[in-house]
Order: structure tokens, then sequence, then C-alpha cells
């Protein structure tokens, strides 16, 4: 779907009426880039052609088709963004439909990519005036119609109404005569306590498919001649293929090519998406299964490289090392270490948090069909921009030649930002002149992944006579993630600092520094980014200072946050919700976090006690979230739900650890995720809120871990420091 | 690391299935994995790859009414036995199950479900009235990342009619 014409940049929307088609607005509004998608556009604005943001197309039928550039991978923005624009157009929600995203990125406004749980919030506002302008447009048709005036219609459940003599007709009758009117350029929006959808728990648009196996995620997809492919990745980061014989792996069943990958650092332009890949051999066979037998007879021989030495304990020693001296200051408030040493106690702790993997329950995949001149993808992918770049670039393509399709996403969380599988695809379907479909083992995926970045914190505050809290220091040790998007502003890596440096405490003096680990791992951006790991360091270091100045945590978070009115909501909320200060049964403690993340602020409190080999049980937890207006409350829940269980995962399992200059982990028998015999009753409430929506995908990770380790501490009198919790001796 | 070794057992040689009621002949390597013949071969991709192992039940299917991991089930094992995947569940794609999971809005990405559902299936083919531990004790090999588990409960006390 392209538009039929150029129009000038000061119109937001353009509208075309095809033959048949029906009524099709395209729309266009300039947007404020968010920080996770943080690629300056190179091109200036006003120099691109006329490029929509999203498509709506009601058809003849009634029918409306909206097209919208965010992937579906299970935190449902593509129902949210539907009910949005259905809201203001004044649709029959059974007439909505969702169409395929966007194929052409590059004709698209901004960058297409899904994550930052920035969808709702980035669309609010240009869904609303697009279905607004789109109502306007059946009334006027509709009055024309009748030669009444268009004050005296209303639209209503996918109609127009004369109010007067209570004629009407369907938005189908009126899309002809519609598409030739103008469109409104600031049409008039609806107050929020109209609102019949948003705001409302709708069923989602995605379910039946996902119930009856006809969903199509990136593995399910089948093209025409399509071989298949696994890879033999470099066994540590670094490493290069010395030798290798394939005699053996060719002449195996199904066997059609066997391919040597050179490692790359593809970055179409200096301000793109950049994308590394590993060396690897990949075999091109019939069949999935017959590509790994294959691959299990490869015989090759690999230079471990420069960092065959590298191991959790090397990357430990950097981090001690780099937290023992000043660090970059990126936020100071008073004078922390002056403070600190006229303190009348000084309280110090460092926490630590290991590097952690994705692990979406679909492991990677690609298609690609490279033919001469033009390229086709299909991918289950977050970043739909990036995937035509990387494959423009490896092929000296112009970005229009290369068609992305997305298709559903068993999980992102982050790691489908990254486009290596994709680059993958494309250089293997043009050695082999047909479609290949590159298909990741679990164990490919666990042991190649864009890791949350591992780190080490430390602490200290002081509190004067009185107990109160005087001063805060915190010192953040870890690798950059940002850093290989271009020269950090300042130094600075927003993703490392983030949570720690919006410290929302009124606490004198405050010092937050950052100091930047120089590591070969690979990292990215994984649920909740900074605030995965800040969240849990700040959170329980403030629940130690709350110990040692003798105050009940949820009365010291209360006191510190006389200013922070939505902080405070929440955790009231939570605290009532939970029982907190009232008996619980012997062994059992309970612990309180709070945290702002995406524009969102959630409490939870988690209740705790250890089994008889000291392993921690949750038994519940009371989660508060306000997201400001919501749009669908039962998505806003389950979000909360799904947070908990992947912080609960982090707070009480993972760990990757590195050996050999390599992951250790490669399988769910040593990376091991929460089970449902292991859940906690999980409670849920939603502040009522206004204004803006904030984001849902990632608020409801930060809070989980702090909760717990709090809980512990008032289960046992022992504080956890190092996640994964791991098991706890009894006191 | 537990790995198969695949490849030992190359006499591709015609095997008969009998899928969702249907008779197949295919010809693979028997010591295939069964999900594989399901996937590539007959073309049901409704039933999912996770892990390889047996270790997260996305590849759940029913052999003779039993839920077994596909991917670590050689496809010989399952010869002339009664197959059913999630595209056979129920005809008409209404099971019990199917429909409390879309009453209890269960799925988020999805991608785990059709696993979760034939294990479900399996459990309330034996137990139609499961207790929670009866829930934890049949589910519990059945990761979902996007943390569902609660919905997943409450969705086969729906089924059920436990009335929840």
């Amino acid at each position: 779907m392209t538009p039929g014409r150029t129009v000038s940049r000061r119109s937001f929307m353009t509208v075309t009426a095809a033959a048949g088609a029906g009524l099709v607005l395209g729309f266009h509004l300039p947007s404020r880039t968010a920080r996770a998608q943080a690629l300056p556009d190179s091109v200036p604005a006003g120099a691109r052609p006329f490029a929509p943001n999203a498509w709506i197309e009601i058809g003849a039928d009634g029918l409306v088709t909206l097209t919208v550039d965010r992937s579906e991978m299970g935190q449902g923005p593509t129902t949210a963004l539907a009910m949005i624009l259905a809201e203001e157009l004044e649709a029959d929600w059974t007439h909505i439909r969702l169409g395929e995203a966007p194929v052409n990125p590059a004709r698209w406004d901004r960058r297409m990519t899904t994550g930052g749980s920035a969808s709702v919030r980035l669309s609010w506002e240009r869904l609303r005036k697009a279905g607004a302008a789109a109502r306007e447009m059946l009334i006027a048709a509709a009055a024309r119609t009748w030669g009444v005036e268009p004050y005296a219609c209303r639209a209503r459940q996918g109609a127009v109404i004369h109010l007067a003599s209570g004629r009407s007709l369907g938005f189908g009758d009126l899309v002809a005569l519609a598409a030739t009117l103008p469109v409104p350029a600031d049409p008039p929006l609806k107050e929020a306590q109209d609102f019949r959808l948003v705001g409302h728990p709708l069923p989602r648009l995605d379910t039946a498919q996902k119930v009856d196996g006809s969903a199509t995620f990136g593995l399910d997809v089948r093209v025409p001649g399509m071989k298949v492919a696994t890879i033999a990745r470099a066994p540590a980061f670094g490493a290069r293929l010395k030798a290798m014989s394939d005699t053996a792996a060719r002449g195996m069943p199904g066997v059609r090519q066997v391919v040597t990958l050179e490692p790359s650092l593809i970055q179409p332009q200096h301000d793109s998406w950049p994308t590394p890949t590993p060396a690897g051999v990949a075999v091109i066979a019939d069949h999935y299964w017959e590509a790994v037998a294959a691959r299990g007879a490869l015989e090759l021989t690999w230079d471990p490289g420069p960092h065959a030495a590298l191991d959790s304990a090397a990357v430990r020693a950097q981090f001690v090392a780099l937290a023992a001296r000043p660090g970059i200051v990126v936020r100071r408030e008073g004078d922390g270490e002056s403070a600190l040493a006229g303190a009348h106690r000084r309280i110090e702790a460092v926490y630590e948090v290991p590097f952690l993997h994705h692990a979406t329950m679909e492991p990677l995949s690609c298609v690609a069909d490279v033919r001469p001149g033009a390229c086709e993808i299909w991918a289950a992918t977050q970043n739909q921009t990036a995937a035509q770049e990387v494959a423009a670039a490896i092929l000296g393509l112009s970005k229009d030649a290369v068609r992305v399709h997305t298709t559903l996403l068993g999980g992102g969380f982050g790691r489908r930002l990254e486009v290596d599988y994709v680059a993958e695809a494309v250089r293997l379907s043009k050695a082999a002149g047909v479609p290949v479909q590159v298909v990741w083992s679990r164990e490919d995926d666990v042991r190649h992944g864009f890791y949350r970045p591992a780190s080490l914190h430390r602490f200290a505050a002081a509190l004067d006579a009185q107990g109160r809290t005087t001063a805060w220091t915190h010192r953040i040790v870890g690798p950059s993630i940002d850093a290989r998007f271009g020269p950090l502003d300042q130094g600075v890596d927003d993703s490392l600092i983030d949570g720690a440096a919006n410290l929302p405490y009124a606490i004198p003096n405050l010092q937050v520094e950052q100091a930047i680990a120089d590591l070969p791992v690979p990292v990215g951006y994984w649920r909740s980014v900074g605030s995965s790991h800040n969240g849990f360091v700040t959170e329980c270091f403030l629940d130690e200072i709350a110990a040692a100045s003798g105050q009940d945590p949820l009365e010291l978070r209360r006191a510190l946050l006389r200013d922070r009115p939505r902080h405070r909501a929440v955790l009231e909320l939570a605290a009532t919700r939970a029982g907190w200060g009232s008996p619980l049964p012997a062994g059992r403690g309970r612990g309180i976090a709070v945290a702002e993340s995406f524009g969102s602020f959630v409490a939870q409190v988690a209740e705790v006690s250890l089994d008889r080999e000291g392993v921690p049980r949750v038994h519940r937890v009371v989660c508060a979230v306000d997201c400001g207006q919501t749009i669908n409350p039962d998505t806003i829940e389950a979000q909360m739900q799904g947070g908990i269980v992947f912080g609960l995962t982090a707070a009480l399992k993972s760990e990757i650890t590195l050996a050999g200059g390599a992951v250790r982990q490669s399988n769910f028998h040593d990376y091991p995720l929460l089970r449902i015999d292991e859940m906690p009753v999980i409670e849920v409430e939603i502040v009522p809120g206004a204004g803006s929506p904030g984001g849902i995908g990632e608020p409801g990770v930060p809070p989980v871990a702090p909760a717990v380790v709090n809980a512990l501490y008032a289960a046992t009198g022992q504080r956890v420091r190092r996640l994964p919790v791991g098991r706890i001796a009894k006191g | 690391m537990p790995r198969r070794t695949p490849g030992h057992h190359r006499d591709v040689r015609p095997l008969r299935l009998t899928v969702n009621g249907r008779l197949h002949t295919v010809e693979v390597a028997p010591d295939t994995p069964l999900l594989w013949v399901i996937r590539d071969t007959l073309a049901l991709t409704g039933t999912k790859f996770g892990c390889g192992i047996g270790a997260c039940g996305s590849c759940t299917v029913h052999l003779d009414g039993a839920a077994i991991r596909s991917c670590t089930t050689p496809v010989s094992d399952a010869a002339g036995r009664r197959i059913t995947t999630i595209e056979g569940l129920s005809p008409a794609r209404d099971h019990p199950l199917q429909l409390a999971w879309i009453a209890e809005e269960v799925p988020q990405c999805g991608y785990c479900q059709p696993g979760q559902i034939m294990s479900a299936a399996a459990l309330l083919a034996h137990t139609p009235k499961p207790s929670d531990a009866d829930i934890d004790s049949a589910m519990a090999g059945n990761l979902c990342r996007c943390g569902t588990y609660q919905r997943i409960r409450r969705a086969i006390h729906r089924a059920a009619g436990n009335g929840e």
C-alpha cells in the first residue's frame, strides 16, 4: 500500500479513494523519538517524501483495517492501538481488522521498532487524531447525503446517525463520498469520560489463532523452494575458523550446501543499527533435522582468539577494580562525600547482578529470499528498519528493494531488536540462490545472545543522629550497550544508569556515578533495561537504610517520597492490599519496592519463606500500577503478571556465566525458567489514571527482585546482595 | 550437556503414521524426532520447537492419548500409534480448554500455548476435576516465558467446570 500522491508537509494526512478500496487514510505526525530507538534520522524530515505513520482503510463492506508499525510479541500493542483508533472513529469493534505491518520500513515516517514500552505512548496522539479525522469525514459525507449540517449528526458503532430524524448510514455506505472530502487538520478529540473502548477490558484480537495452532510465528514461515540452514558458530567470543572438513557433512541425506561465514560487523550507515555476527559454518539442507545432523558431522578447528581466557571471575575482577575509583558523575546534588565523611553513621554495601539471556520461547529464525536486485525477508522481528538496512547493506541494494514481512513473535523482550539472524539468512540465501530459513537451536540461542549486562554496584549512605538519611552515593559498574551505536554523550550510557540516576528519594546529598567496563560479551536491551538491575539494587539498599535506622521500609519510603505523589500512591495501594504490617505465618516475611520506568509507576509487595532446603518460596505478590490513561486494563494486568514472572525468574534462577571466553549455559536445564508449580498468587491493582498513557510491557519487572529480597530479609534476617538468590542457609 | 547425536541411522525408509486420524506414509530417517516430521514433513506447524531436549514442553503432542515431548521421541517410536496434535485436538476448534483459554485471555506471545493446551488436555482426559496440585504436577514441564501460568491454571479449572 503506497500513497497515491505526495502531499505537503503541512498536512498530516492524505486520502486516497481507489476504485473498490473505499476510504483509505494515510496519516503522518511528527514524532518524538524514543530513547530506546535513539538513532537520529540522517535525512531532514522536510526532505523526505510523504511517509505515513499508519493506514486506516474503511471498505465499502464497513470493515475497518488498521495497519500499524508495531510488532506483536505478546505485550498486546496491536489490540491496544486498534482500540485507540476505533474509539475516536466510533467504529464497531467487531468490524476492526489488523492488516500486515508495512513491508517497506524506508517508506515509513519513523523507524519501525518495537521496544522501550513505547508502542502506545508514541502512537496515542497520532492514532486519536487519525481516527477523529476519519470520523469527521464520514460525518460530513452523511450530512451532505442528507442535506443537513454535520453538527446535527453523530458517529456511533460504525454508522452515522442524524439525530433529529434518526436516519442512519453505515460507514461502508459513506466511504466513497467521504474519500472526496478534505481531511480536517485538527479534528476534535473525544473527552476521556466519553470513552467506550479505551479504558475498558476487551478481548485481544490475536487470541483465537493462538489456541488452535494456526498462528504463524517466524519458525512457521514456509516459502516455495525454501531450504533450511543451521550454523556452527564460533565457540568463543572472537574465535576464528582455522580449518574445516565438510566431506562427511556434504554426503549426508538432504544436504545441499556448506557455506563458511566470516565474522562481521555490519553498520549500513553511521546512524543505523550495527549488527555483529560471529564466524560460522552453515549447513543448508532440505529439512531442519538433516541440517542439524550434518552440522554434527562437520570437522571444525577453531582459533580461540583473543578472549579465550575470559571467565566470570575476570569480569568480576574488572568490575571490582573499576568500582574502587571514581567514575563519571551522572547526578550530583549537595555533597555526598562530605556528608559521608561527617556522618553519624555510615552504611555501605556492594551489589552484583549477572548477565542474563532473553530466552524467548521461540528460538530465532529468519527466511530470506534473495534474487537479482531484490530481497524478501520474513522474520519475527522487533526491528524491521534494521532488518531492511542490514539486508540492503549486505546485498548492495537500495532499501526500497528489500521487503520485510513481520510474523508474530514468540517472545521478544529485546532480543529481537537485534538482526544478526536476519543478516545470516540474507547471506545464506545469497550464497545458495534459493530462499533459506536459518533456524537456531536452543543451544545457539542461549550461547549467542545479546545479554543483559552484568553489573556491580557500590553504595554508601549517611545517617544523622536522628536516623535521617543525609547522603546516598551509588557507583554503577558494567559494560555499555549504547557504546555500540557511537560515541556516548559525555561518556554516559543511559541504559546502564536508568532507574538509578533518577532515584526519586528526597536525600539532600546525592551522587550517582557510572564506570563502563570493557568486555567482548555482546550486550543488548533486556526487558526493563537499566531498571532491571537498578530497581533491584536501589530498592534493596534503601531497605538496608530502613533496617539500620530502625524504620519501617514503607514509612521510610513514604517520608522520602513526600514530593512524589504517584510513587506514594502505588506504594500505599500495594501496601494496603497486601495487608502491610498485619501478622504473617511463622517463617514468612514481607518486602516492598517501588520503581518508575517507561512512564509508569509500579509498587509490589512480596511474601516469601524458605523451604526445608533453604530455597526461597514466593507465596504472593501484590502489584499496584499507575500507567496514566489505561487502554486495555486486561492487558495491563497480564503484562504485570508476566513482568513479575520474568522478574522472579531473574531474581531466583537465571545466570549467564562465562568460561573459556564463552557462555557456559546452553538450554533450559542450566538456564531454568520459573515453572507453574513455583508461581506465587499475583494480585494486580490498577490506579485510575488520566492524561497520556505510560508503558506496560516493562514496568512490571523492576520491583519484583527487591520486593522478594527485602521479604527474605524480613523472614530470615539475611541480606542477599547478589542475584540469583539461590539457596539460603537457615539462621 | 544433554544433546541428541543425530545421523546414526541414515536408512531412510517408509513409516506409517496416524496423525489426527489420517494415515500418512513418510520417508524419513527413523531417528528423526517426531516433532520435525510433524512440522517439516506433514506441514503441521502448530506443534512448536522450543528446546530439543524435552525441557520446555512446547512440542507436546498426544501419543495414544498420553502427552509426550515430540522433540525427543524418534519417529520410529510413533509408527503405528495414534498421534494427536493441536490441529487435531478438536475438529471445530472448540475443545473446552480452547474455549477456556479464550475466555481467560491466556495467551500473550502464544508460542508455548499449543503445548500447554495439549498437556492440559491429557490431564483432563484422566483427571476431569484436577486440583491445583494435579495441575502443578501435569503442567510443570511446560514453560511459558511470558508468565501466563496464573491464567493457565484458571483456564484449566474453568474447562473442568471447577467453578473457580
